[in-house]
This record gives structure tokens, sequence and C-alpha cells, in this order.
């Protein structure tokens, strides 16, 4: 069924008891095409664009649980493309432009919603860096404006601007950042896909991979073996468990990021707001929750929650930030498994192994890249050829040099 | 998350730094050995050893035992000692 404005008009009047579920459970096929292994945003986006963009349609989405069960249902649903290597700028803005269009694309209500994303300035160092990256995303034909203190207090008058140690001087702004909400992008990708003949396997956890003559030519799951031309990995935080299983070993580390809630309020927050001295960003739910975050915790980890120094770490950020969140009281909070790369950037290329294709390194950013992490990981399982906007994220980059080290601070995940 | 110092007691997570997987010191004569060495993880999901730096208490480096999983910590031991 095609969402419209007639299809919720005929449901309303049948009591809203007639509508279908968006997308098949499918059971298992005995082979494919191509096989994506993991059904979050990534996954599920890259069956999308295999199916809608390359004309593959003998595609599977692999799920150990259910979709939408990882991080892309735990993140804090900032999407953005304020980057400033050259490495990264075109592929978010590809994502950012995808953004802009997902919800006439998947016929589905992500509720994109370009309210803003503010990086707070505290030094003039920090401005320097701002500045700079400002210019590099509009050479880039990205938007972006520097804000000095009075533009900041006109967008936000409620922040600490005259704290002694870190006085707000200014910000970075990109105004068609801002938010979606994560768990709709996921359910619109799978029924997007569905629609074209993808089946989504939910509860089809993959141990191990059929090879024949050093190849991949399928996987081994708690539902049987799945024979396939292509294995794609798009595991984000179990992507080194699930490389491991072909004998790989990633740079990457997986490391616990935590993210809370409040309780709603009246809105309070225009856009995305992140300190640039702390640990510490926020935005508002529709719903009127703040949502906030911080850092990763800082060691590796699969455990999907944190600790409590990082939950004051974060709750002295925004204290220091907006010291009248203190009255506000915490309804939840909640952790998930980052696949840190060592440089902070994520790799899109094949593996050493034929037939298989990895997907991974996301850090604690690719729920903004799900678009164009999909368009790019199909392209390459379409043609065998990097999309043009991910042609640096490859896999031998950390041997010959090419890395892409956004925030400059080397080889240390727990730094990035 | 505690971390027993063998020179401090268990002392609360907030004093130390994590600086990742124990690794074998790479050959120093061949390229792609430092190359894994610097960038490659084991990343298990389960008991692993790791540098651990008691930076807010008696600044011993350790190698500490822990299961990724749960963040159960089973041991920590000086590095000097532990030989890595
Ligand atoms: C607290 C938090 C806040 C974040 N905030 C932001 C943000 O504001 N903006 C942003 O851009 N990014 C953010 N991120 C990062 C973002 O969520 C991730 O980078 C992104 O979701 C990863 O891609 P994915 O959606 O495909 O991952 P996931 O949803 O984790 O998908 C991977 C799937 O693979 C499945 N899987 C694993 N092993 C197997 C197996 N063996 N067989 C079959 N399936 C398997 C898992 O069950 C999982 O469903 C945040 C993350 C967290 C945890
Ligand atoms: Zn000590």
């Amino acid at each position: 069924m095609r969402y419209s404005i007639f299809s919720l008009a005929a449901n309303a009047l049948s009591g809203h008891r007639r509508w279908t579920p968006a997308w098949r459970d499918a059971a298992p096929q005995a082979d494919y095409d191509v096989i994506i292994v993991g059904g979050g945003g990534h996954g599920l986006a890259t069956a999308h664009y295999l199916a809608k963009t390359y004309g593959v349609r003998r595609v599977a989405v692999l799920e150990k649980s259910w979709i939408g069960g990882g991080n892309a249902g735990r993140n804090t649903t900032i999407i953005r493309s304020n980057y400033g290597l050259q490495g990264n700028i075109p592929f978010y803005e590809q994502s950012m432009k995808l953004w802009e269009g997902l919800e006439q694309d998947l016929n589905y209500n992500a509720m994109v919603s370009q309210r803003g994303v503010l990086n707070l300035a505290h030094s003039d160092s920090q401005r320097d860096a701002y500045a700079r990256r400002g210019n590099a995303m509009r050479l880039n034909g990205v938007d972006a404006e520097l804000l000095d203190a009075a533009g900041v207090r006109a967008m936000a008058p409620f922040l600490n601007f005259d704290d002694a140690r870190f006085p707000i001087i200014g910000g970075l702004l990109q105004k068609r950042g801002g938010t979606a909400r994560h768990d709709a992008v996921v359910w619109g990708f799978a029924r997007a896909a569905d629609r074209r003949g993808v089946d989504i396997v939910q509860n089809c956890e993959v141990t191990g991979f059929i090879r024949q003559g050093g190849r991949i030519v399928g996987v081994e799951t708690t539902r049987g073996a799945i024979r396939a031309g292509k294995v794609g990995l798009a595991v984000a935080g179990a992507s080194s468990r699930v490389a491991a299983l072909a004998g790989l070993r990633l740079p990457i580390e997986s490391h616990v990021l935590q993210a809370f809630v409040s309780e709603a309020i009246k809105p309070l927050i225009p856009g995305v707001i992140t300190f640039g001295a702390g640990h510490f960003y926020i935005s508002q739910s529709d719903k009127g929750g703040l949502v906030f975050g911080g850092d990763i915790d800082g060691y590796q980890s699969y455990a999907q929650r944190g600790n409590l120094p990082t939950v004051e770490d974060v709750c002295e950020g925004g204290m220091a930030l907006m010291p009248m969140i203190g009255r506000i009281r915490l309804l939840r909070s909640w952790g998930g498994i980052m696949d840190m790369t060592q440089d902070g950037s994520p790799i899109i290329d094949a593996s050493p192994i034929d037939g298989l294709y990895l997907n991974a390194g996301w850090c604690y950013g690719g729920f903004k890249a799900t678009p164009a992490s999909g368009l790019a990981f199909a392209h390459l399982l379409a043609t065998g050829e990097p999309h043009p906007t991910a042609a640096a994220y490859r896999l031998d980059r950390f041997a010959t040099g090419h890395l892409i080290d956004e925030k400059g601070q080397g080889a240390q995940p727990n730094l990035h | 998350m505690r971390i027993p110092c063998p020179y401090c007691g268990e002392r609360d997570l907030s004093e130390f730094v994590c600086r990742g997987e124990v690794a074998t010191r790479p050959d120093p004569t061949t390229l792609s050995a430092g190359l894994d060495a610097l960038y490659l993880r084991d990343n298990p999901a389960g008991p692993t050893r790791e540098h651990w730096y008691h930076a807010q208490g008696c600044r011993l480096w350790l190698v500490v035992e822990r299961d990724t999983r749960t963040h159960a910590v089973t041991g920590a031991r000086p590095a000097a000692e532990a030989g890595s």
C-alpha cells in the first residue's frame, strides 16, 4: 500500500483496523545474488539502493535479532555534513542531500527535521579552526555560517556565556543539519526494500562463511546455510567479530557510547547544540525530552551499557553549558557498541577475500551517513568499483598512510 | 567498573586511563609487523588483556584482565611484572 492522505483517510474510516505490516518477515531462501549481514540502517539502506538504483533484486538482509535493535535504534539522531577533510565532505554532503529527499524516495515519514546544528567556540584558536572548517565546507558547496557571541545569543539565550573558564565567543552553524527519527529511518528503508523484493530475515545470526577455492560463496547462519554471489558486512559494533569468522583482523576497536533522555518539557532547545569545551551535546525530541550525550567511555566493550564516570562527565558538561538543566529529571540512559577505527573514519571497501565486502568503522557518527553509506555500499557491491563519494574509505589506507583523521589525534580510538 | 590495583587496592574506574589491548612488541625490521601492531586489533568479545595506567593513583602501568561482554575485571598486575 502506498502511504498518502487518501490511504490515511480510508483507514481512518475503517477504524484503523486494516493497516497491513510495512514489510514481510521473510524466511531465508537457499541462495541470493547479494547477502547483507546486519539489519541496521546501513544494511537496509544498502538493500534499498541495490534494488532501486542498481536493479539487483535477489537480495537478503540477515539480522541476528530484530531490525533496528542495534545502534540504529540507540543513537541521538543527529544528521549533519559539517566535516573538514576532503575525503569526508563530499560523502557526508551526499548523505545530507539524500536525507533532504528521503521521505519522498521511501514514501515514509522519517521526521527529517533541518533544525540546525551549532558547534560552540570557547577560545580564539577554536574559532579559527571552525572558520577553517566552515570555509572548507563552503568551498565544497555545503552551507556553513560562523556566528559571533551575539549571533549565538540570539539563538540560545539560556547558555552560560560568561563562564570564567569557557566563555562562549561564537560558533559554527550548519542550518541544514538537524535530526531524523532513527526507528522510522530503519522501518522506511525496510519497507522500501521489501517492496522491491528484498528478503528481510530476522533472528538469523551469521555464524560462519562458506568458502569455495578461497572465495566466499555464502554464510552459515542459525537458520541454516545460505549461498550468495557476494556477501556484504554491515554489522557496525560487531564488525571485528564477524570479520574474525572469515579470518580477518580489522583496524577497529568496539567501544561503548552512552546517551540520555530527560522527562518531556515544553520547547526549549533550538536545533542541536554541541559544547566545544567538554563532552556534551543536546537536542530536544518532538515529544519534548532532552536528548543528550557525550563521548565514548574509552575502553573496549560489547556490553551495550556504560559506567558511571562517563555519566558524571556528560552531566557536568551539561551543567557547565546550561546550568538550568540541573532541575530536570533523567528518564533513561543506554549504551550502544561503536565500531571505532584508528583514524575515526569509516571503511567501505572490498575485503582481501574474494566475494566479501566491508561496510564498517562508523564510530559514533554513522546515523547521519545511513543513506550515503547504503548508496555507496550498493554501488560497490553492484559494480565492483568504489562510489566516487566514498573512494577514500579504503581498508588499505592504514598501510599506505592515507588516513582520514578529522580530529587529528592519531591512531588511538579513545581519543577520536 | 573497579580495578584492583596491586599497589593501591580496588579503585574506581575514573582514576585510570585505558590504553588498549596488550600487543606483542613488533619486529622493528619489518614494516608490516609495525603497521599491524599500530592499527589492527583482536577486539575480542570475551576475556581480554589490556594496558591501564593508574593516572590518579600510584601511576603504575597495569595489565588488566577483563571480559568485554560484562566488564567483569578478573585481575590486574604491574605491566613490568607481566612482562609486557
Ligand atoms: C548512543 C549513541 C548515539 C549516537 N548518536 C549518533 C548521532 O547523533 N548521529 C550519528 O550520525 N550517529 C550516531 N551514532 C552512531 C550510529 O548510531 C551508528 O554509527 C550507526 O547506527 C551504525 O550503523 P547501523 O545502523 O547499520 O548499525 P546497527 O543498527 O548496529 O546495525 C548492525 C546490525 O548488525 C546485526 N548483527 C551483528 N552481528 C550479526 C551477525 N553475526 N549476524 C547477523 N546480524 C548481526 C546487529 O544485531 C545490528 O542490528 C550513535 C550511536 C550511539 C550508540
Ligand atoms: Zn595504583
